[in-house]
């Protein structure tokens, strides 16, 4: 077990370094010379030469590197140009809508598709399981911008009931996080419905039904909890998806969250800011990735033995 | 088993005719469509559908359904090219790792983990940020963000298939490893390739739309069901119908490629049903 965990840790690490490695080379390597994108056309030579000094890029590009990312680790991810304020307070100022959009969206999602999977499962090849996936096909056919469009136009345009954009407590976020949570709940029901009709198709459960036990029993107690593992797990990667994706339902609804704060961005040029924030959403989600793999293999003990 | 076959057969019927419906409007969109897409008209701005616009036109007087059927094929353009972009690159990547083994292996996983750090709304941004909007940048993004799928599926054939006779025979017989590996076990790693291909072209669908409606791919004039979407946005109280036309454009494509991805699968990967 315990050679098992070092393994996945320091794959973990690998990832995380491979990942900054990544934005590194698409910000300060492929451009060329990132002080001229962020001057534009308009940008005389000297002044270019002053912000190439001053950002470090007349450096070798390993120096640059080695810098950036001794720094990012102890959570310094430079200034922003356009704001002259460090780029890590920019993300923790715009964290408090992020991440409640992120967990509301992920509980939406699994209150929603868990009970409809359940439902669909034990309700197979009837009425109930059919009209279930046609619901969840439908779900995953919309794009979650133009289901937060439809929303505004039915809550905020017709019925008046919610306001159409803005953040004012987490009230706000209740539209948002439903739009942005349907495509992933359809998803999750259809691996919620395949996961628990494996687990029915297993002996134990015929067994548990021949000896007697009654069928709500035997769909909470012997499929439920074993289905939870593969669920979870789906559940878990979708929650990385749901961080990417409230990045375009901030835009929907005008919410300003870490989303926003790139876009404007990348209008003003601002490399740092975009730089910190890929790399903070990115580690994030690698690192959701990985805590739902050792969920899993807590989960479930076969793995740690192999 | 018999009892699934008239569901399969409907899905996969429904989505082979969504998708010949799709691809008619693009083709036909190249010759004909009931204005010039791009045609404004100052008089006739956010006018509700009416039989000389079935989809009403936008803020500048353009026709909606002209553009609609215009963004198709932005739709599939990109779609194809992203595609194409993950698949050819996550393959070679796949099946170098899985057949070179050891620390290549190793080294090329972990980049596969970290591309998966990097959704295509997150690439985008990212490359965006240095090399300004536009329609190859979306590829670009969404082919990335396929990357992984496609390294883990081909690795895994290679993994599978490395040990078989056939394969272990051909290198016996002095094939190069080049020749074994494209001539003897791509091909056996075919069919679930074009199911994740299948698979693949929706989410790319969804992509592209949502990457324009953020400013950060298709730009305009080029007709976008995305960048119409955020258009139509501003106009939501005036003109709700500009809204609903290319977002049902997106969902209706988007239904049709699903469910012919379904049907593939269930015909191409019996395993899988």
């Amino acid at each position: 077990m315990r050679q098992y965990l070092s393994r996945r840790v320091a794959a973990f690490v690998a990832t995380l370094f491979v990942v900054s490695l990544l934005v590194f080379v698409v910000i300060r390597v492929l451009p060329g010379d990132p002080a001229r994108v962020i001057m534009g056309t308009e940008g005389n030579p000297e002044a270019t030469a002053r912000l190439r000094t001053s950002l470090g890029l007349d450096r070798p590009l390993v120096v640059q590197y080695v810098d950036w990312l001794a720094h990012a680790v102890r959570g310094d991810l430079g200034v922003s140009i356009q704001y002259d304020v460090p780029v890590g307070r920019l993300i923790m100022s715009r964290l408090p809508v992020t991440l409640p959009l992120t967990l509301l969206a992920a509980a939406f999602m699994v209150a929603t598709a868990v009970p409809l999977g359940l439902y669909a499962a034990t309700h197979h090849r009837r009425v109930g399981d059919y009209v279930t996936m046609v619901i969840s096909q439908l779900g995953i056919s919309v794009p979650s911008f133009w289901a937060g469009l439809l929303l505004i136009l039915a809550f905020s345009v017709h019925l008046g009931w919610a306001q159409s954009g803005g953040f004012r407590g987490w009230r706000s976020l209740i539209l948002p996080a439903i739009a942005l949570g349907v495509f992933q709940a359809a998803v999750l029901v259809r691996a919620t419905r395949s996961a628990v009709l494996d687990v029915m198709r297993e002996d134990y459960v015929r067994t548990a039904r021949a000896k007697g036990v009654p069928e709500g029993v035997v769909v909470v107690k012997h499929t439920l909890r074993n289905a939870l593992i593969p669920i979870v797990t789906v559940a878990g990667l979708q929650v990385g998806q749901l961080l990417a994706g409230s990045i375009i339902l901030e835009s929907v609804f005008v919410l300003p969250g870490l989303g926003r704060l790139a876009l404007g961005a990348i209008t003003a040029r601002d490399l740092p800011v975009v730089q910190g924030v890929t790399l903070f959403v990115a580690s994030s989600i690698v690192a959701i990735n990985f805590l739902v793999d050792l969920a899993y293999s807590a989960l479930d003990p076969r793995l740690r033995h192999e | 088993m018999s009892s699934r076959r008239p569901w399969r057969h409907v899905t996969f019927t429904l989505g082979v005719l969504l998708t010949l419906a799709l691809i008619t409007v693009a083709v036909v969109s190249l010759a004909w469509t009931p204005t010039d897409p791009l045609a404004m008209s100052i008089v006739a701005r956010l006018q509700a559908p009416s039989s000389s616009h079935p989809f009403g036109t936008d803020q500048y007087g353009r026709d909606v359904l002209a553009r609609v059927m215009a963004g198709a094929r932005t739709s599939i353009t990109v779609g194809v090219i992203a595609v194409a972009i993950g698949a050819v690159a996550g393959v070679l990547l796949g099946i170098v790792s899985g057949y070179a083994g050891g620390w290549p292996d190793e080294i090329l996983m972990r980049v596969s983990d970290a591309i998966q750090g990097f959704p295509a709304i997150l690439a985008a941004l990212l490359f965006t940020a240095v090399f300004g909007p536009g329609v190859a940048m979306s590829m670009v993004a969404i082919g990335i963000a396929f990357v992984p799928a496609f390294a883990r599926l081909a690795r895994g054939s290679v993994l599978e298939l490395r040990g078989r006779d056939f394969v272990v025979a051909a290198l016996a017989l002095g094939a190069g490893d080049r020749r074994v590996l494209f001539r003897h076990v791509l091909p056996n790693t075919l069919a679930p390739l074009i199911v994740q291909a299948t698979t693949s072209f929706p989410v790319a669908v969804l992509a592209e739309a949502g990457l324009a409606y953020l400013g950060l791919g298709t730009q305009p004039p080029q007709p976008s069901w995305g960048s119409m979407l955020k258009d139509a946005q501003n106009f939501l109280a005036l003109s709700p119908s500009f809204a609903l036309f290319p977002g049902g454009a997106i969902a209706l494509t988007v239904l049709g490629l699903n469910l012919l991805g379904d049907g593939l699968r269930d015909l191409l990967d019996p395993r899988a049903g």
